[in-house]
């Protein structure tokens, strides 16, 4: 866990794209879960979040 | 002397082609034969994307090409996103691409690890497996319907002989809580075999020489399987799940010919939902937000599945 923050920090590709992969798959299970309004309602932009990080962090360094 | 090919090519290009192309760069050459390909990818997919998006933020309706279009926002995407309707729609999405992917790779993958084993009439049986899903979906469609029928189905009448129900008690297609079933033994059918060949694939291409070393190391068969099999089938696994569940996503063919989103619309998938809202209601510009909605959700998707692939390749 700590090696995932330090990564966060120290703007390392894997903690980043670990990061991002986490927000589109929440947001992916909001947008089709069957409980709450609401969850689907921030689903998008969630995924969204998720998915235009997913690009950015994918040019940090290893 | 033997002429290479760099020199009967350059013989052969015209002199009024080759007088443009002297004092090219190696570089500005190969942009040159790429730009075309660059261009009909710009044409083709990027320029209708980047307009669907503009859409997306306008009231446009493609049957009124006259009246005025009004910028809305994110009107369209906030209404998009507090439809209990649409909701559904996802729901149903969800439930018909979650289990057809698992019955999809559980049955695939079982068919493939037993026709790769050697037997006789090997050959005969992997055609015939791999026969639905040469078939048109409409065609699909179109004999399943029949199969279905209560009456005189097929379908019904094998579910009768074994359950010992009357055939004509149930409809498959009529039936609300049945229906969602029935597309997924519809699709199952039909794409079962293309995850079938995929990890065929995937199966052959391990060398006999691992399994020689396990044995020799007296590995059981079930240790074999799940050291050896598994791991080196993932990928394969893992590219056909990515090849369904996209395709699945976007399922609309073999749905509308069944069920056509019936009963009622619980078996309407999103792409047959965002068809209705832009060449039914003539909707364009909402309709353009829940493409946009769509195209999102599948990219992240993808993205993330993708570097999962690469880091099981990698391994």
């Amino acid at each position: 866990m700590t090696r995932f923050f330090n990564g966060l920090r120290h703007f390392r590709r894997s903690a980043w794209e670990m990061l991002a992969s986490v927000l589109i798959a929440g947001g992916v299970v909001m947008l089709m879960q069957p409980f709450a309004l609401a969850l689907y309602s921030w689903s998008f932009v969630i995924t969204l979040l998720g998915t235009v990080m997913f690009i950015i962090v994918s040019h940090f360094p290893e | 002397m033997l002429k290479s090919s760099v020199d009967r090519v350059a013989e052969a290009t015209p002199h009024a082609i080759a007088r443009r192309m002297h004092g090219l760069s190696d570089r500005a050459l190969a942009w040159l034969f790429v730009a075309p390909s660059i261009v009909l990818l710009l044409a083709v997919n990027i320029f209708p994307l980047i307009w669907t998006i503009r859409l997306s933020f306008t009231n446009f309706r493609v049957n009124r090409p006259n009246a005025e279009v009004e910028f809305v926002g994110l009107k369209n995407y906030l209404k998009i996103l507090s439809d209990r309707d649409i909701w559904l729609t996802m729901q149903a999405t969800a439930h018909f691409l979650i289990w057809t992917i698992v019955l999809q790779v559980l049955i695939g993958f079982t068919l493939a690890y037993l026709i790769n084993k050697k037997f006789r009439g090997n050959d005969v049986w992997t055609t015939i497996i791999v026969l639905p899903m040469m078939l048109s979906p409409a065609v699909v469609g179109n004999f399943w319907t029949f199969l279905y029928q209560p009456q005189i189905g097929l379908f019904n009448y094998a579910v009768g002989f074994l359950t010992g129900a009357d055939p004509s008690s149930f409809s498959m297609i009529g039936d609300v809580s049945l229906a969602p079933w029935a597309i997924i033994i519809v699709d199952t059918w039909m794409w079962t075999p293309f995850v079938m060949l995929i990890c065929l694939a995937g199966l052959r291409s391990i060398p006999p020489s691992i399994y020689e070393a396990a044995e020799c190391d007296r590995a059981s068969n079930w240790r074999q399987f799940w050291t050896i099999t598994i791991p080196l089938v993932l990928p394969f696994l893992m590219l056909a799940v990515l090849f369904r569940g996209i395709e699945n996503f976007k399922m609309f063919d073999l749905v509308v010919q069944l069920t056509g989103g019936g009963p009622g619309s619980i078996t309407e998938l999103t792409s047959i939902n965002l068809k209705r809202e832009a060449f039914e209601k003539w909707r364009t510009g909402y309709a353009s937000a829940y493409a946009v909605i769509l195209f999102v959700t599948v990219f992240g998707l993808a993205s993330i599945y993708v570097k999962a692939l690469n880091k099981v390749k990698q391994r």
